[in-house]
Order: C-alpha cells, then structure tokens, then sequence
C-alpha cells in the first residue's frame, strides 16, 4: 500500500501545474470557452506536443503505458484550471473505446491520430430516453450485405460538433435494454445521413444531439465483436467516471482554497469574515470533504487500475460522494462568497458549474447508492 | 501508488490473523459476542498477552518497547483485531500518558513508568476536565503549589474513565497563576491514587453505567520529580497527548467490523419478520455510512503515512476525530433503527455472566440504544467536536 506518486507521475503533474500558471490564467480560459468549438486549438496541439495525449494507451499504440492513475493525477489537474480542452471526449472515451476493442488496423487508424491532436473523436455514450442506463440503446445497426445502415438518435455527444470521428454503440440485437446485442460503430462524422445539432453545455463546454438517418457503413467499421460491444462501453465508462471524479476533486480543491483566502481578505463589521466561527466550521466541513473525497477517490482508481473484484462498488462511491458532499462544498463556496458568488466574473461560479455538471453525469449521487444499497 | 498489500504486509497480517485465532482467550470472545462488558481482570490478562507478543506498544518506538511498525502494518493490526472482536487496550497507559513520558520525561521517568505501562501493571487514568473547565480546558484551577521537596494539589478532576480502578492519574494542574497567558504555567504531573486526600466519586451515564468519576485531591502531597519535563509546559505535553488520543478514537476498524456485522445482521428474519435488507431506504442510508467511512479509512492511512512512528499527528488528527466519531453515531443510529421496538427493553443485569432469567430481544437489538446513548460522548470528549473544528480553522486554515 503506497499512496505516493511515482517518479514519472510527478513529471506529469509537475508539467500540467506548470502549464496552468504560465498559460491558463481563468480569463484565457473564458475566451476559449467561449469561442467557437469551445476549446482551443493551439492548447490542444500542446497537449499532443507534451504527450499528453498519449498517456493511457499501450507502448504498442505508441502511448505512454499509463493506467487509471496516470489519467487520475492529469484530471486532477485539469480540474484545477479548469480546462476546457476535450480530453475526456478524445481520450477518455473515443481512446478509450478504441484501445479496448479496436483492431490493429483500425488503432492504426484513429488511435495513432487521436494521440496525435490531428483528429477530434467522441463516443454516443448516451440517448435521449437512457437516462443513465448505458445498455438502454434504442438506436439500430442493421445488417444490408456486407454493409450496416444505422437509425436512430444520441444525446448530450461531447465534443460533438468539433468530432471528426464519432463511435456510435447501437444495438444489432435484443431488447431496447439488454446488455448483449450492443455493437459499437466507428463513424465518420461527415457520413451521409448524420445530423449533429451542436450545443453549449452550461459548464462552458460543448455537447451535441446526434440524429442518424439511414447512416450506412461498411463492415470495417465495427469495432470488436458484433453484439458484445457493452463490456468495453462499460469499462470506459467506468474510466470516464473516475477521470471526472478526479476533476471535480481538483475542483474542489480550488473551491475550498479560494473560499478561504477570501474570507480572510473581505471585511465585515470591521472584521475579516473568516474571524467569524459559523463560517469557520463551515470551511473546515469543506476541507474535510475535500480530503474525503482525495481519498476515497484514490482508493476508487487503484482499485479499479489494479482488476480488484471490489472495482464497481469503488466507482460508484466515489461518484456518489462526489454528487451529494462534493456538490454541497460547491454550494458552500458560492455562499460564503456573498454577492460576488452568484455573478459570471467570478472563477468560483464557474467552477462550481463544472462541479454540479459532473454531478449529473454518468449516474447521479441517488443512481450510485442504489448500487451501493444492493 | 497500489491499493494491494506487498508480500510482507501479507505475512504480518498473516501473523496477527493467527495471534488473535490462537491467543485471544475463548472466555473473552464469548462475553464480547454476547454484548458482555468484560472485568478489569479479563482486560488487563488480555493486554499482558499482548505484551507477552511484544505488540502492548502500538505506537511506542522501538527503542521503548514499542513495535515500531509502519502505518500499513497498524492498519493490519487495527483490521484484525476489530474483525475478531477483541478489546481496544484501555488507552490512558499506552496510547497517552506512555508517549508523553517517553517523548517528555526525564531518564528516570522513562525506567520508572514505562517497563510497568507496558506489562498493563499498573492502571493509569486521565485527570485534564474540571468541573468549570471543559472545552476551555487552559481555564483548570487545579493548584500544585510547591512546597519544600513535594507539590501539594487541591481541585477536582471529572469525567475520569475507569478511574474507579486506576493505580495512577496523569493530570494537568495549574503551578503558576503569574503568567501572560492561561496556557503557561499549567504542568503535567502523575500522582498516585493511593496518596492521602485523593477520593473518587462515581458518575452514572445516561445508559446507566459507572464508566467515569469525579477525582477530588485535598492537601494531596506529591513528590516534585512526578513532574513530567518542565515546570509550566504541560499545555504543550498535553496537546501532544490529546493529538495521539484524537487519532485513535476514530475507530475505523471497529465501525468497519461493525457496519459488516449490521448488513449480515439484515439480511436474516428476526422473529419471522422479513429481512431489513428488503427496506430500500435503510439500506441506502447503510451505504452512505460505508462510503464515508471508506473513504474515512483511506484518509487516516494517508494521515499516518505523512507520520513517523512514535509521533502525534498533528492538527489533521482533528479531522479524523470528527469523522470518526460521526461515522459511529450515525452506525449506531442505524442499529437502532434495525432494532425496531426491541430497542427499548432495558434489562442491564442480561448481559451478566450470572443471568439466569429469561432473555428479551436480541442482543443486537436491546444493546443497539444503550449503545446509541453512551457514545453520544464520542462526539464531546477528546475536545468536542466543535472544539476540533477550532482547532483545524486556526492550525490548518490559518483563520
């Protein structure tokens, strides 16, 4: 039992930390989000240029052989500067996808150049009807020769609009919620017949609603076996919980920081406000959660980096207290900001945006103790 | 950074598993398991057993007597013997008053205290609260006044655990009343129970239990080398002290044994009843204590890991003494939940060796309030928990 970071790791932190100081300052931050695609270009090429891009695939693919851990520390950091950059749609979940059921020649394809920032890629992890059942899958692959003509439509698709390549799980068998049946689908986003209807999303990210019209694709387009597409669904989604668990630690890292910090510089009744003993207890129960949910959330990602029986449960409670303390930390931080708390310049408003967006996602607090009940 | 134990850490708990399998006397488990209190007798043999083994100093450094382990390998003791339900050692001798001396005492404390705290030869008690001084602890009136080769102590002491069979007690007494703030001029000194003019009055608890006293001392004549270190320090020997005591009373092995108890516990028919664990609601609420106490149990290791051993944590220790504590009142609200009406029946003497009568309830059940109503202190002593969150604003915070 070890709980410090490798040599390497420290590397990778340290080179994340630096960057956020030197070039990711929280007005820098704003004009990205706010601009078109809703990230940045140039920021992304660095993410490549720096490896970043590369660090949970295989030596074979041309990664960095890192694990859960290694995308737990990055994360982390993310969620500290808030970045709006798309990792989790490209390397979370397109990469992620891809390493677990991606043929030689299609990781040739789409890894290599998702790794390499030339490509932008997301997975459909999602419909409108799912809710947070990931087998729930209405949408339809049907076989026409040696070709499959797909029907049907995703939700809330990160990195959507910008996506060059989405992966599209649709279901080539059984029930609407059956985990067998499910195939997953590596498409082009120019394919006749895809409608993407791109959005903002109200963290400052972007996000599309996907309508497939008889959307036809040659056999080279499934990833994996045809119909067992929903353990490696699963699996990266899984990872994708724990990353953005991961963010919103570092989030609230941030929240609980610069409550403090400014309850120390605002005075009131000629006193700083931190003097004040109901708002002191009220950021120790801050820091308290923050440590918490430090811990719990890297007990969660080595267990799940290590195969432990114990992985699913892990997931669920991190995500869990994430949803109910985490989210009240956030609450917290804008209430002890007064006035300043509530208005679009501040960074804390947006930051506590992001926290209660990953709330909802993947399985909210109440959809992980029903897990955790049973 | 792994989760998983390296072969080492398997051997050794390899070897605690079978410690307490083979050494945990068949008497004692069978009083724990039925809901027995056990005897300051059965108390003291078990923790001469665990001298015998060389593991009474826990926290002790090894040039002590003390095992020296890592934070794991305590995190293996701590897991295994909550799982067997064996007995916390009574914590005044080894966990507090022990690593003052040998952090704080002179040589001949040291060889004078520490062989007989090790063998449990000796009882020791606590003696920080008054009557007047609770959470502002540094406000204690306890007078030791210097005279010739002896202190002479008046004042009262309370909230004394098992000071009703205590040997010794540790106390902080106030020698100096000329100081520029209330926390100088305190000392810590040992005094022997037995000296004349030292009485002890029993206080019942709301679960109707003698577990603490009120200590008077009248005239009491105490020799000047029981002065641990030096003259008008002991505010800072004794925060060191309750920084130990924070860390320990968070008890997450014991509510994680505790919590694995409750969900087998719910999941058979109680008198034909359906099993609890059909009810959707308390086994939500279950699973929310799990988390918090997971992630309780991952927070202390990484507190302890930042500590060489035979150190007092510092004021993050507050944190796990919050959690801790609040993760144990919300378990025992959910037992008392479990237990439904057999909650109430309130029939002490069954848990007597002697009882002859017939049993109401289930042990589990009629023990789950008294339970419940006793460590509603747990959240009071050790410094509230109110007290702890100053403690983490000021020293942790900067506020």
């Amino acid at each position: 039992m070890d709980f410090s970071l490798n040599e390497v790791q420290e590397m990778l932190a340290d080179s994340i930390e630096k960057f956020i100081d030197n070039e990711y300052a929280f007005d820098t931050r704003q004009k990205y989000a706010a601009s078109e695609s809703g990230f940045s270009a140039d920021v992304w090429k660095t993410f490549a240029e720096l490896g970043w891009t590369t660090v949970p695939f295989s030596e074979d693919d041309g990664g960095f052989n890192g694990d859960q851990v290694d995308v737990m520390v990055m994360m982390q950091r993310f969620g500290r500067g808030l970045l709006v950059e798309p990792f989790l749609a490209n390397i979370v979940l397109a990469g992620g996808t891809l390493k677990r059921v991606g043929n030689a020649a299609q990781r040739q394809k789409w890894l290599q150049s998702i790794m390499s920032g030339e490509l932008q890629a997301t997975l459909a992890f999602t419909e409108p009807q799912a809710r947070y059942d990931i087998a729930n899958i209405a949408t339809t692959a049907a076989a026409d020769g040696a070709d499959w003509v797909l029907n049907g439509q995703k939700g809330l698709v990160f990195n959507g609009g910008s996506s060059d390549l989405i992966i599209i799980p649709a279901r080539t068998s059984g029930k609407q919620e059956d985990e067998s049946g499910i195939t997953l689908f590596a498409v082009p986003a120019d394919t006749a017949g895809m409608s993407i209807n791109a959005y903002h999303t109200v963290d400052g990210l972007r996000a599309a609603e996907l309508t497939l019209n008889d959307v036809r694709l040659s056999g080279d387009a499934v990833l994996g076996g045809t119909g067992d597409g929903f353990a490696a669904l699963d699996a990266t989604i899984d990872d994708a919980t724990l990353a953005i668990c991961a963010e919103a630690v570092g989030i609230m890292q941030v929240l609980k920081d610069k409550t403090v910090e400014y309850s120390k510089s605002r005075s009131q009744f000629g006193v700083p406000i931190g003097s004040f003993q109901a708002l002191q207890h009220r950021m120790v129960d801050m820091l308290t959660v923050c440590e918490q949910a430090t811990s719990l959330l890297l007990w969660a990602t080595m267990t799940v980096a290590e195969g432990s029986a114990e992985a699913k449960r892990a997931v669920s409670s991190v995500k869990y207290l994430v949803g109910t303390s985490g989210q009240t930390l956030g609450e917290e931080a804008v209430q002890l900001h007064g006035g300043m708390g509530v208005t679009w310049d501040l960074d804390v408003a947006h930051y506590f945006k992001r926290l209660t967006a990953i709330s909802q996602l993947f399985g909210n607090a109440d959809w992980h103790l029903d897990k955790l009940a049973a | 950074m792994h989760v998983t134990f390296s072969p080492e850490e398997l051997a050794f708990q390899e070897e605690v598993r079978a410690f307490f399998r083979d050494e945990y006397p068949e008497d004692m488990r069978e009083k724990r398991d039925k809901g027995m209190e056990l005897d300051p007798e059965d108390q003291i043999r078990w923790q001469q057993l665990l001298h015998k083994k060389g593991w009474a100093g826990i926290n002790w450094p090894v040039e002590f007597g003390g095992t020296g382990w890592t934070p794991v390998q305590k995190y293996i003791y701590a897991t295994e013997e909550a799982n067997a339900n064996a007995p916390l050692v009574i914590p005044f001798g080894l966990s507090m008053v022990g690593p003052v001396i040998y952090t704080f005492g002179s040589e001949e404390q040291k060889q004078r205290f520490l062989p007989d705290i090790l063998a449990s030869k000796v009882w020791w008690c606590q003696g920080y609260s008054e009557p007047g001084s609770g959470s502002d602890l540094a406000s204690l009136k306890t007078r030791a006044d210097l005279v010739g080769d002896h202190f002479v102590v008046n004042g009262t002491k309370t909230w004394t655990t098992l000071g009703q069979h205590a040997d010794w007690i540790f106390c902080l007494v106030r020698t100096n009343t000329d100081v520029a703030r209330r926390q100088e001029g305190i000392s810590f000194i040992l005094i022997d129970m037995k000296s004349p003019g030292v009485s002890v009055k029993p206080i019942i608890l709301l679960d109707g239990v003698h577990e603490v006293n009120e200590i008077h001392f009248e005239n009491v004549e105490v020799p000047v080398e029981n002065l641990v270190g030096e003259e008008g320090k002991g505010w800072t020997y004794g925060k060191v002290l309750l920084q130990h005591e924070r860390a320990n009373i968070a008890g997450v092995a014991r509510s994680r044994y505790r919590l694995r108890r409750l969900r087998k516990q719910v999941k058979s028919s109680v008198r034909g009843a359906a099993p609890l664990s059909g009810d959707k609601n308390f086994m939500r609420r279950l699973a929310a204590v799990e988390v918090e106490l997971k992630a309780l149990e991952y927070t202390e290791l990484r507190t302890l890991a930042a500590v060489s051993s035979g150190k007092a944590p510092g004021p993050e220790s507050s944190i796990l003494k919050v959690k801790g504590t609040e993760i144990q009142q919300a378990i025992d609200m959910l037992y008392l939940q479990a237990a439904g009406y057999y909650a109430l029946p309130y029939v002490p003497d069954q848990y007597r060796p002697d009882f002859a009568d017939q049993y109401v309830g289930e042990e589990a059940e009629t023990q789950s309030s008294l339970r419940y109503f006793n460590y509603r202190k747990a959240s009071i002593y050790g410094g509230s928990n109110e007290i702890q969150k100053n403690i983490i604003a000021k020293h942790v915070l900067g506020l």
